[in-house]
């Protein structure tokens, strides 16, 4: 049983190995248009020239209403088919839970929308629903939360994990200075993205260019309020050496922020990590955070609005390697599995902070 | 006023309360003390004052809530009428800068004596369990925080400095929110232990239906005991929206366990009619206490909820203890009693 799966093993890892090799070899044959045939895929070719197409029918299925995230989210996407003279709809539901949105997929379905855009609760649970929808010939686009790559067309993805991995490291190191002790506030200790992060994070930590750096403790503030005050005065009084905390998470950063605001603390340990702007004003102009970081959730929407026209207009198919213009963003090319990042977070500083209000 | 007792039961019942109370005191000296002795930080000005903060918000909603499980009822929409207050007086505050912090105190009261009354009269009227009813009210409560609040977000830049500094700022030492937290305590305390009103409020819990037989007026006590939950809700609304300086319509989801939690540890009978406010605040800061010292003796937080699981099991252990060794005393001075 074991030598049959191990073999089996083998002969998978040597398909993945040739499959590698083969696209490496497609990107750099010069003037190549189409790549080799994703396995088991039938879309058609993807023709870079074609126009973007007016009118396309696009709607917007946030993890839940009346979420302040979502609300910008979906904003941008609105802004974007605005520029694109698209139509723009907005339907979801009001809680976050696994199977809420098969409903509202259903519904777009029947209602012979062009382009459907997602952010999944769940990877799963939405999977037949949007098949059905592609088979019916609607592009999907997930966004923010992607769902399982089988059953969409392209994910626009707010940041890798490295690349946020890598911009706390860079923010953790200029709050503590060049070097010193470091602790972690997270959210819970089974957030996945923030375990990823912090893994990163870790990993970044072990290079000797952040030798100086030393993370003594990773503490979880269960994103509430209350909990990460808590959480935020344990490190200080266990750690009297501590030069910075990083809190990946939003809750954490503001309520750490908060604490140290209004402690004697203030001044000799620096906050940083992932922040929204608004939460953040008042820590960043009283110095207690000088630097944070956090995509513009509003680029997401705007970004899948137009990688929505995209491949309505045939432009892209959701193949590694296509390109588009994303507005403002400007170019965009795909990654492996249809997944296209936004970019490096944005850092907010005393400079800039004012520009942005979510 | 304590005739409402049998004197026999009512001296035994003191001296078992007493007897807990020292025994919550004692847990929480054995703790700091072997808490500070593996970091001495622990006692450090700031880090009491850290603990004293943290509790006042915990301790004016447990004292609340014990007044309401008194009379063996339970108030489980705390958390959402607390999230209510917040976000309220958050955005009143937000368009009117210049509003006293002695005006939003008093407005969050205020939403809080609404939302309590509504809870009793449900109660009352509708003659439907208080779980219930307030399992019910946490979810409307909470609804209507996020129909108005609508996904927004009060960050601290937007609230006055004059509000924010509210939870800083200390008299004699000491800051306001743990003065508001001890007057409510000793308010309650001493409504509860000399006033005939606080006297029913025991005969409700210890026998309802002996206590509407002998002419207590239950519904207007139960719409007070409600009320004094609500209230003191809404005041520890204004209190989160002080201390954190973000609010948004989730403030203080889940709370109302913890609140619970606090009352039971601090000896306040879950079936009604015995322990203190002084009990539940010093629930409050045992608990509070707990959750600080093993964040700096870094033990997992699995530990926490675990201890105070165990702690809750243990308060009902007893409380099951006392009742058997109260109902076997009754029987063998059955003659005297009578």
């Amino acid at each position: 049983m074991s030598r049959t799966l191990s073999s089996r093993a083998v002969v998978v890892a040597a398909a993945a190995t040739m499959a590698v090799v083969l696209t490496a070899c497609g990107g750099t044959t010069k003037g190549s248009d189409t790549g080799p045939a994703a396995p088991g895929g039938s879309a058609a070719a993807a023709d870079p020239d074609a126009p973007l197409q007016e009118g396309v029918k696009m709607a917007f299925l946030p993890k839940q209403l009346n979420n302040p995230y979502s609300d910008i989210e979906v904003g941008g996407g609105e802004a974007a088919l605005k520029e694109l003279k698209g139509e723009y709809k907005l339907v979801g539901p009001n809680d976050a839970s696994a199977s809420s949105q098969v409903s509202y997929i259903n519904t777009l379905i029947q209602q012979q929308q062009d382009v459907i855009a997602v952010a999944a609760n769940d990877p799963n649970a939405v999977c037949p629903s949007l098949n059905q929808a592609r088979a019916a010939g609607i592009k999907v686009v997930s966004f923010d939360s992607d769902s399982a790559k089988e059953c969409r067309d392209a994910f626009v993805n707010q940041a890798t994990t490295e690349g946020i991995g890598q911009a706390l490291v860079e923010l953790a190191k200029e709050a503590a200075g060049g070097s010193g002790e470091i602790a972690i506030l997270s959210a819970t200790p089974n957030a996945t993205n923030q375990n990823a992060w912090i893994e990163v994070v870790k990993s970044e930590l072990a290079k000797p260019e952040n030798s100086g750096l030393k993370l003594v403790k990773t503490a979880y503030g269960n994103d509430d309020d209350q909990k990460s005050f808590q959480e935020t005065q344990g490190l200080l009084q266990s750690f009297p050496n501590l030069k910075a905390i990083v809190s990946p998470t939003t809750v954490g950063i503001a309520a750490a922020a908060r604490y140290i605001s209004s402690s004697n603390y203030q001044g000799k340990v620096a906050v940083t990590g992932l922040g929204t702007p608004n939460a953040m004003r008042e820590y960043v102009k009283n110095g207690t955070a000088a630097k944070f970081a956090l995509w513009n959730p509003a680029d997401i929407g705007y970004l899948a609005a137009y990688a929505g026209v995209a491949l309505k207009s045939g432009q892209i198919t959701g193949q590694q390697g296509e390109k588009f213009t994303a507005g403002k963003l400007g170019e965009y090319t795909i990654g492996a599995d249809g997944e296209i990042v936004l970019g490096p977070p944005t850092v907010f500083d005393a400079s800039n902070i004012d520009q942005f209000d979510f | 006023m304590s005739a409402l007792k049998a004197p026999p039961a009512a001296a035994w019942w003191s001296s078992v309360v007493r007897a807990r109370e020292a025994g919550i005191v004692l847990a929480l000296v054995a703790l700091v003390a072997y808490t500070a002795v593996s970091n001495p930080r622990f006692l450090s000005g700031q880090s009491v004052r850290d603990i004293l903060l943290g509790t006042s918000i915990l301790a004016v909603l447990a004292v609340g809530q014990a007044v309401v499980v008194i009379t063996r009822n339970i108030d489980l929409s705390v958390g959402s009428v607390l999230g209510l207050s917040a976000f309220t007086v958050g955005s009143v505050v937000q368009d009117n800068p210049g509003l006293p912090v002695v005006v939003a105190l008093l407005a969050g009261v205020g939403i809080g004596v609404v939302c309590g009354t509504l809870n009793a009269l449900l109660v009352r009227y509708g003659q439907v369990p208080a779980l219930v009813v307030t399992l019910g009210t946490l979810y409307a409560f909470r609804g209507v925080t996020y129909l108005t609040a609508g996904g927004q977000q009060i960050t601290a830049d937007e609230l006055p400095r004059a509000f924010l500094g509210f939870a800083d700022a200390s008299v004699l030492g000491v800051p306001w929110l743990v003065v508001i937290a001890v007057a409510v305590t000793v308010a309650v305390g001493v409504l509860l232990r000399n006033y005939r009103l606080g006297r029913e409020l025991y005969a409700m819990g210890s026998s309802p239906e002996a206590a509407a037989l002998v002419g207590i007026k239950v519904g207007r006590n139960t719409l007070v005991a409600f009320a004094i939950s609500g209230a003191a809700a809404g005041l520890a609304g204004v209190l989160f929206a002080v201390r954190f300086g973000t609010i948004d319509a989730a403030a203080g989801t889940g709370y109302e366990l913890n609140v619970v939690a606090a009352a039971v540890v601090g000896g306040v009978a879950v079936f009604g009619g015995s322990g203190t406010v002084w009990g539940a605040a010093l629930g409050a800061l045992l608990l509070t206490v707990i959750g600080s010292s093993l964040t700096v003796l870094d033990i997992d937080q699995f530990w926490q909820q675990a201890i105070v699981g165990a702690l809750i099991l243990l308060a009902i252990a007893i409380d099951r203890l006392v009742a058997l060794r109260t109902a076997r005393a009754l029987r063998k001075g059955g003659p005297h009693v009578q």
